[in-house]
């Protein structure tokens, strides 16, 4: 689908525009709704974003670049983002993030093979009290272990057979 | 007593009904009887000071905005994104509307058209809570046009950042919200002025912490809130207590209580009996590390105390460290952040956080030399001052300080 003249969005849209007083400054949540819609802020997304706004795609290309949370490539359907900044290192969070990467053999930044997961490490997320914690898509888990991390996983890879089995 | 943190005493104070029968808005109809001049004097008699790490004096900068412009802007920092801070996230999730409260309070001192809330773009849940919050808000008249009959309009919105920590500091994020690349502004114009605020309007920015204050301050007084704290750091705190204690967590104590009641009577002490404390950063990544001695435990939690040891209470995001801690680990986990989070635009700050970063890993890894870390000293000397804005300072800061007070933990790396 495209983000233009979906009805899923419109509203959404027509309220950030109103919200500011320049088009340009509705660009980062209209990056937002471009990386819902096709899973990562691809060629499509920033075109779209940018005449929305009357925007060049250049300019909007180089502020999707700017920011961390916008993806410039495809990743799993879990994003897992785990904090390993100084608190939640000392708490043991570099342990429990090479673990984890290891646990889905993956390297740092990489993608399952069959979609689902995508690891990496990040800066403190305001949560540095309920180390070892991480960012799964747009929302937190904190206080994890092992035992508790592998009970996720196995929730979440659940959770995507059903999906699938759903559309299928 | 809690001003800040009532979500721990009042339950369901983040619904709209249980904030206003404890007095919730009171701070603000009072405010719309009065003038805007009276209730910034309010404010500047409290002594309330920044709590986003500068500490500069709010109601001070609320008189900067000039009162002839017909446009004004307020813009609400809660971008959160020091190292060890997760304060304004609990006032904005439990206690919600006195956040609101304080910022439509500074709206109307300086007569804004409207407030901004820019969240770091991970709070997309906390931004949700408070868009439905200003909705309710607007149902009742509380937001939009005719403020409470007062004929005082203001709307208030929330903006997600995108995960960019330089977005905090406030040009940078003046620029992000209209949608610019989040780098910081050349200054002057300051955002208090015509040009250098929001859309060039004259703007106030403040942090979560700072606004949250404000219902206090009109509805007790600014006696009552003056009365807490010391000479020149009134009010309460939140302090985030990170690291080797036992229960780390956020504590609202005066400021002005000892580092020694709050990591032993609140935190609850070493995480482990048998490893004593090493040192502490008493603001994030960003201001100077110091041991943690007796003379240190002892010191009070305000803006001048912490001075005369060398350090600053900042966003008092403290993080503690036992005896099994490596400073030059610390330094190098701290540098990485700046390296990270650098937003590009000036030479010092770029290479030089590139180049230490190199550097600090070359002697991790055991393949360092002592004039190794005399050089990282000296380009960490010589970044502090050249930035265009303060990051370029906080980024020299753990090297600095680890070195100095640490030169042991670096020199166990280095061949001589
Ligand atoms: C690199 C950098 C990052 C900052 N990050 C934050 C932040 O996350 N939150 C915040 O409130 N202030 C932050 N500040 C301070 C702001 O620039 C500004 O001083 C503050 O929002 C003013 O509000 P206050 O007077 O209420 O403290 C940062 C400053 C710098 C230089
Ligand atoms: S000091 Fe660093 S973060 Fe600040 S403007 Fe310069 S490059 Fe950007
Ligand atoms: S250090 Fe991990 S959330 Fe703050």
């Amino acid at each position: 689908m495209a983000i233009i003249g979906n009805p899923k969005y419109e509203q959404r849209i027509e309220r950030h525009l109103a919200k500011y007083e320049t088009a340009r400054s509705a660009v980062m949540p209209l990056l937002y709704i471009a990386q819902e819609e096709y899973g990562w802020v691809n060629s499509e997304g920033i075109g779209e974003v940018a005449q929305l706004l009357n925007l060049d795609p250049t300019q909007v290309k180089s502020i999707a670049g700017f920011y961390t949370m916008y993806s410039e490539k495809p990743k799993g359907k879990y994003w897992l983002q785990v904090c390993t900044d100084l608190p939640c290192a000392l708490q043991g969070a570099d342990d429990f993030h090479a673990w984890l990467k290891d646990e889905l053999g993956l390297d740092e930044g990489g993608t399952t093979d069959d979609g689902l997961f995508t690891v990496e490490h990040v800066m403190c997320l305001a949560a540095c009290d309920k180390a070892p914690m991480l960012q799964c898509n747009f929302s937190y888990v904190e206080e994890l272990d092992q035992a508790k991390m592998r009970q996720l996983l196995a929730k979440w890879r659940s959770e995507a057979q059903v999906a699938a089995n759903g559309r299928g | 007593m809690h001003i800040l943190l009532r979500g721990r005493d009042i339950p369901n104070i983040k619904q709209l009904d249980v904030y206003e029968t404890h007095g919730g808005f009171d701070g603000l109809r009072k405010s719309l009887t009065m003038t805007p001049a009276e209730v910034i004097d309010v404010v500047k008699a409290s002594g309330l000071r920044g709590r986003g790490g500068a500490g500069f004096p709010t109601g001070v900068k609320w008189s900067f905005i000039p009162q002839h412009e017909p446009i004004k802007y307020v813009t609400v920092n809660a971008d959160e994104s020091e190292t060890g801070t997760f304060k304004d996230r609990e006032i904005m999730e439990e206690n919600p509307y006195q956040l609101i409260e304080g910022s439509l309070i500074c709206a109307y001192a300086i007569q804004a058209k409207a407030v901004y809330i820019y969240l770091r773009g991970e709070f997309w849940d906390i931004g949700a809570q408070l868009d439905e919050c200003i909705e309710a808000l607007r149902a009742k008249g509380l937001v939009g046009e005719n403020i409470l009959g007062s004929g005082y309009d203001c709307e208030v919105y929330t903006h997600l950042g995108a995960g960019a920590y330089i977005c905090g500091e406030e040009s940078a994020l003046l620029n992000s919200l209209e949608g610019y690349l989040g780098q910081p502004r050349v200054r002057p114009p300051f955002p208090a002025q015509k040009g250098g605020g929001l859309y060039k309007e004259a703007t106030v920015v403040n942090n979560v912490e700072t606004l949250a204050n404000v219902p206090f301050i009109m509805t007790e007084g600014a006696q009552a809130f003056k009365a807490i704290g010391t000479e020149q750091s009134a009010g309460n705190k939140i302090y985030c207590v990170s690291g080797h204690v036992k229960r780390p967590g956020n504590y609202e104590l005066p400021m002005g209580a000892t580092f020694r009641e709050l990591l032993y009577e609140q935190a609850g002490g070493p995480l482990h009996d048998d490893r004593p404390f090493k040192a502490m950063l008493p603001s994030g990544g960003s201001g100077p590390i110091v041991p943690l001695t007796d003379e240190v435990l002892d010191t009070c939690m305000s803006y001048e105390d912490c001075a005369s040891i060398g350090t600053i209470i900042g966003s008092a995001s403290i993080i503690i460290m036992d005896e099994t801690v490596d400073m030059t680990w610390v330094a190098s986990k701290v540098t990485k952040f700046f390296k990270h989070e650098s937003c590009g635009k000036c030479t010092p700050c770029r290479e030089g956080t590139y180049w230490l970063d190199k550097v600090i890993d070359r002697i991790l890894d055991g393949r360092g030399t002592a004039d190794d870390v005399k050089r990282i000293a000296d380009v960490a000397e010589n970044m502090a001052g050249t930035t265009l804005c303060a990051l370029g300072d906080f980024a020299a800061n753990p090297i600095i300080h680890t070195i100095r007070h640490f030169p042991d933990d670096f020199a166990q790396h280095v061949q001589v």
